[in-house]
């Protein structure tokens, strides 16, 4: 999936993103500990984890959102800690609430966000085109988003979060609530991205999403406990799928506690 | 008061937002110590219903009685004796974990001590963590306490509305348990999810869609309602060319991702269209043609899952972007 990512006017060559001992603490609590890893272009990697086990901690760093404690990431080629402003004008983000605005229109939105990414008011516009019709939301455009099933705002703010096309999109349970058939049409949009050689940096709760990664990792108390591709990982715990696998990490975590 | 034959009655309820029909005629009644699901896409009219039964809500027409009180007039006699926890933003942010619970425990006159048991095996994960503020914890986190806060009274109905949306799967698990012992305590339980591993651990469901019921029955009943042959199909590498095949396949009917295998129905025409002698053969010799290595293929019993993409899978609005 890689051969793409040169298309992209925010690719770089090498990893999208470096994490090196990347660490946060809030007082004595550390909720991420030193976690080390890369992550290539067109790349959907999973980032896993227990409740609390520090994934929304880790990813807003890794978007400039969070100053780290100590360790070192850089996303696009810029540090988290010292560019985190260059960061945001490469990355999408999707936080765990939505972030578009319930009170503005479908064509506000996207005008709204062209504008905060710095996009050209032309750009905006033809982009807001292209993006209504390929989400057939074209007679929904000027509609409140507040007014849209759960769904179609997910996918949305998903194609908001490309407007300008990021070299990452971190997306943080996209899919948290969704129902079963709006879940796999969300991924067919994950696909469709990567395919275009846009990194794909995901969390989920559903373990069927797991598989669909390229390569997952799981978050244990705030460490990386496993990285491999879902074959690998179900190899090196004899698991069956990626459910059993994860309840094994996830399981010991807790005796610990 | 004499028992109530349900321990929640809904007689053709609607209620509807300026021109939007949220629930329609729903009627729906289940007896004492049931553990009910509520099943449906977004905007199926879910966390309406709920809304109404916790008397937050009024209906525009059509009855609710939850625990033997009607919810028009019954609003304190039922507030008394249901626990709900809403799908989000139940809990006060700036408040410690502690000082959420103790709070929601003083509000119904008793404390946290006296219903412990109830709350323990949710509680415990949280424990460590007990004086930092709600609005600090991490999302899931948040659910568990939220899930103990409607607990801390023992309720004789328990609405949750998505109480798992952001738990992990070990919690999930544990979750389910708890309901498990809280039913067996006769608790009546109304949960709404869009898990359809936990829709398969109700005893009923209703199935809703645009404010409607689609129908009532058990997981089971449900899962034998898929019409027609289902198969699963894997081959090597990643699932999605996969799937774009199957779905570029003349013959196929439905076909959804399913972790790391598809899921596969064919249209009937393609057994009597098969020029190999089955469909089958006729499905692998596409597969093969269009480089798919060691493509298998099986029969499969369909889930609930299966059967709720089948039901729903048919309108428009679903209708996936990538068409086929
Ligand atoms: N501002 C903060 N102050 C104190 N603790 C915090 C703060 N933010 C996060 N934490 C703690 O850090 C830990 C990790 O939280 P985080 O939100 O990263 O978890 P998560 O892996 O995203 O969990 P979930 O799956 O539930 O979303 C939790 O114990 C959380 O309570
Ligand atoms: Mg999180």
């Amino acid at each position: 999936m890689s051969g793409a990512a040169t298309q992209l006017p925010g690719a770089v060559a090498g990893p999208v993103i470096r994490a090196e001992g990347l660490t946060k603490t809030f007082g004595a609590f550390t909720a991420v500990d030193a976690i080390s890893f890369e992550v290539a272009a067109g790349e959907i990697f999973g980032f896993l984890g227990a409740n609390g086990a520090g994934k929304t901690t880790a990813m807003r760093m890794l978007c400039g959102l969070l100053t780290p404690s100590g360790g070192v990431a850089s996303v696009a080629g810029f540090d988290v800690g010292r560019e985190p402003e260059a960061i945001k004008r490469r990355i999408g983000y999707m936080s765990q609430k939505f972030s578009l605005y319930d009170d503005l229109t479908v064509r506000e939105n996207i005008r709204f966000y062209g504008g905060v990414y710095g996009l050209r008011t032309t750009e905006i516009r033809a982009k807001t085109e292209a993006l209504l019709g390929r989400l057939g939301l074209a007679h929904e455009r000027d509609a409140l988003v507040g007014s849209l099933p759960l769904g179609w705002k997910q996918k949305l703010a998903f194609s908001v979060a490309l407007l300008h096309d990021p070299a990452v999109v971190f997306l943080d349970e996209p899919t948290g609530g969704v129902d079963p058939i709006t879940r796999r049409q969300f991924w067919d949009l994950l696909y469709e991205a990567a395919a275009r050689g846009v990194t794909v940096f995901i969390t989920t709760h559903y373990l069927d999403e797991a598989e669909y990664c390229d390569r997952v990792s799981i978050m244990v108390d705030g460490r990386m406990a496993a990285l491999d591709t879902p074959a690998g990982l179900k190899q090196q715990f004899g698991a069956a799928d990626m459910n059993e696998v994860f309840l094994q990490l996830a399981r010991g975590a807790k005796n610990t506690e | 008061m004499p028992a109530a034959m349900f321990a929640i009655d809904l007689q053709h309820l609607s209620k509807s937002y300026g021109p939007v029909q949220a629930v329609q005629d729903v009627s729906l009644r289940v007896p004492p110590g049931e553990l009910f699901g509520l099943i449906g896409p977004d905007g199926a009219g879910k966390t309406t219903l709920f809304r109404i039964m916790a008397t937050l809500l009024l209906p525009d027409a059509g009855t609710a009685a939850v625990a033997g009180h009607d919810t028009r007039g019954g609003m304190r006699a039922i507030r008394e004796v249901v626990g709900y926890m809403p799908g989000r933003f139940s809990l006060y942010p700036d408040l410690t974990v502690a000082e959420n619970l103790d709070f929601f425990a003083a509000l119904f006159r008793t404390t946290v001590r006296a219903n412990y048991e109830l709350i323990r095996d949710i509680y415990e994960p949280l424990a460590p963590f007990r004086d930092r503020r709600a609005g600090a914890l991490s999302g899931g986190m948040k659910q568990k306490l939220a899930l103990c806060c409607a607990l801390i009274h023992k309720p004789e109905v328990l609405l949750l509305d998505e109480p798992t949306t952001g738990v992990d799967a070990v919690s999930r698990q544990e979750f389910w348990q708890v309901l498990g012992q809280l039913k067996a305590r006769g608790i009546t339980i109304m949960v709404s999810t869009p898990y359809m591993d936990e829709a398969a651990r109700c005893e009923r469901v209703a199935l809703l869609q645009e404010g409607q019921v689609l129908r009532v029955d058990t997981p089971a009943a449900l899962q034998a309602a898929y019409p027609v042959p289902l198969y699963a199909v894997r081959a090597t590498g990643s699932l999605y060319p996969l799937l774009q095949s199957l779905r570029a396949y003349p013959a196929t009917r439905t076909v959804y991702a399913f972790g790391e295998e598809a899921h596969l129905s064919l249209l009937p025409a393609a057994t009597a269209a098969a020029t190999t002698g089955t469909a089958e053969a006729d499905l692998l010799g596409y597969l093969a043609r269009a480089g798919h290595a060691q493509v298998q293929l099986r029969g499969l019993t369909p889930t609930i899952e299966d059967t709720f993409m089948e039901l729903l899978g048919a309108r428009p609005a679903a209708t996936a972007p990538t068409a086929r």
